[in-house]
């Protein structure tokens, strides 16, 4: 989607502020919006791309005026709800103080399996690799010269705005990994070759960037043409 | 409130803890509500948070960085395979599936940014500083790294290039800064404690220690 979320060569947005020996986080909530973002997403009901797609639907004047972890408390009620694990109405009635219905240690949903204390460094260990051991052909090598595409889906992408339309070099093969935009859109990992393609700056930016300086974006076979 | 995240953040919008307050009782309200229905274990979240916290952060990838300046062999593994190359310091997992090392030279400069989230080398950085998950850096990486760079205290020469490395995949990215000078007799450990993250980020240069 042409969301607020994809920044890249927007202006007006301010200096970069850098805070000095800055904590990593800032508030108790924090702390807890990111433990439960990582605990509920290991119940398995959704994926990574899933989740970034949940935190680009954010309205964008919200994006724009709330901060990091209130993006990543709205993707993971917008998740939880979608999945029928916890409704809008729910967080509202708990809000309100009404408490009634409360059970404790209530058995969780037939096929969920619950993060335990025990299983964290374990599953943070294994990480989550999106590469996918198929042999798939590349369309691809390094060197070649391609244009990328220039296409709007409404759902998720991980094609960024300002490269849509622009040529550049393949400069390496990552290998085969799932295609985030159907990956985010439970219709299959569509597994294909991921590059990283160079584009100079003056391809994207015209003549006020430097000649010598060039953006790399990571894409997939689905996102470029031969140029 | 004395945070100074949202003191120094113009772009933050939000008058000073006035909503906040309404986001704090929002996670309180939606944790006691999976814990009621046994989707999370407390104990899990605080062990989450005390990874991130406590165990997992950039000195982990000062380390990589000073292995790689003490040791050729290390240095070539690592801009080779470098998944393979930071687990044998046993770094590895979540947020580093894939790993890419990109050298800093005189002439070249690399400097990492995800314009379209927060993607961050997690297992060798740790969790991202506010000013790279914010809106001001992800816009005017790729369009003004010059410029950027200027902010950060870093004014590179006209014949320096600059890459841009946009994460938009799940490929990670961690500069390996130069080697400063006059560091020839210092131990790993020496060299570990002058690398800083924003040097692993390529928004700084590793410095020489005071003579």
């Amino acid at each position: 989607m042409n969301g607020i979320h994809d920044l890249g060569g927007m202006h007006g947005m301010g200096p970069a502020v850098r805070e000095e020996n800055e904590p990593v986080f800032h508030r108790e909530w924090e702390r807890r919006a990111f433990a439960l973002t990582l605990a509920a997403g290991a119940l398995g009901k959704w994926n990574l791309d899933m989740s970034r797609y949940a935190r680009e639907q954010m309205p964008p004047a919200e994006y724009l005026s709330t901060s990091y972890y209130e993006h990543w408390l709205y993707g993971l009620e917008l998740l939880l709800a979608e999945h029928g694990l916890v409704t809008g109405e729910q967080i509202e009635a708990r809000l309100a103080g009404e408490t009634g219905g409360r059970v404790r240690d209530q058995r969780p949903p037939e096929g969920v399996r619950v993060l335990r204390a025990a299983d964290v460094d374990e599953l943070l260990r294994q990480g989550r690799s999106a590469r996918v051991a198929e042999d798939i052909q590349p369309r691809f090598k390094p060197g070649d010269r391609v244009v990328a595409r220039e296409i709007h889906p409404v759902g998720h992408t991980r094609l960024p705005r300002y490269v849509r339309g622009r040529h550049g070099a393949i400069d390496r093969d990552h290998g085969v990994f799932v295609f985030p935009d159907t990956h985010a859109m439970g219709q299959g990992k569509k597994p294909q070759h991921c590059y990283s393609v160079r584009f100079a700056a003056r391809e994207l930016w015209g003549a006020q960037a430097s000649p010598r300086d060039a953006v790399y974006a990571d894409l997939w076979d689905d996102y470029l043409d031969p140029a | 409130m004395s945070d100074p995240h949202h003191e120094h953040d113009e772009t933050h919008g939000r008058e000073h803890g006035a909503p906040l307050g309404d986001t704090e009782l929002r996670v309180k309200a939606l944790e006691s509500l999976l814990f009621d229905k046994g989707l999370v274990d407390p104990a899990a979240l605080d062990r989450l948070i005390d990874t991130y916290e406590t165990k997992v952060g950039p000195r982990n990838g000062a380390r990589v960085v000073a292995r790689a300046w003490a040791d050729p062999a290390y240095k070539k593994r690592l801009l080779e395979d470098a998944t393979a190359a930071i687990a044998e310091l046993g770094f590895a997992g979540r947020g580093g599936e894939h790993m890419v090392v990109l050298e800093n030279t005189p002439k070249v400069h690399n400097l990492v940014v995800c314009t379209l989230c927060s993607c961050y080398p997690w297992p060798v950085l740790g969790l991202p500083p506010v000013w790279y998950k914010s809106a001001p850096y992800r816009s005017r990486a790729v369009i003004d790294p010059r410029g950027v760079l200027r902010e950060f205290g870093l004014d590179l020469a006209e014949d320096v290039e600059i890459r841009v490395w946009d994460s938009t995949a799940e490929l990670r990215y961690l500069v390996l800064p130069e080697r400063p000078a006059g560091t020839e007799a210092m131990s790993e450990e020496e060299l570990a404690a002058l690398v800083t993250r924003d040097a692993m980020i390529g928004v700084a240069r590793v410095e020489a220690p005071p003579r």
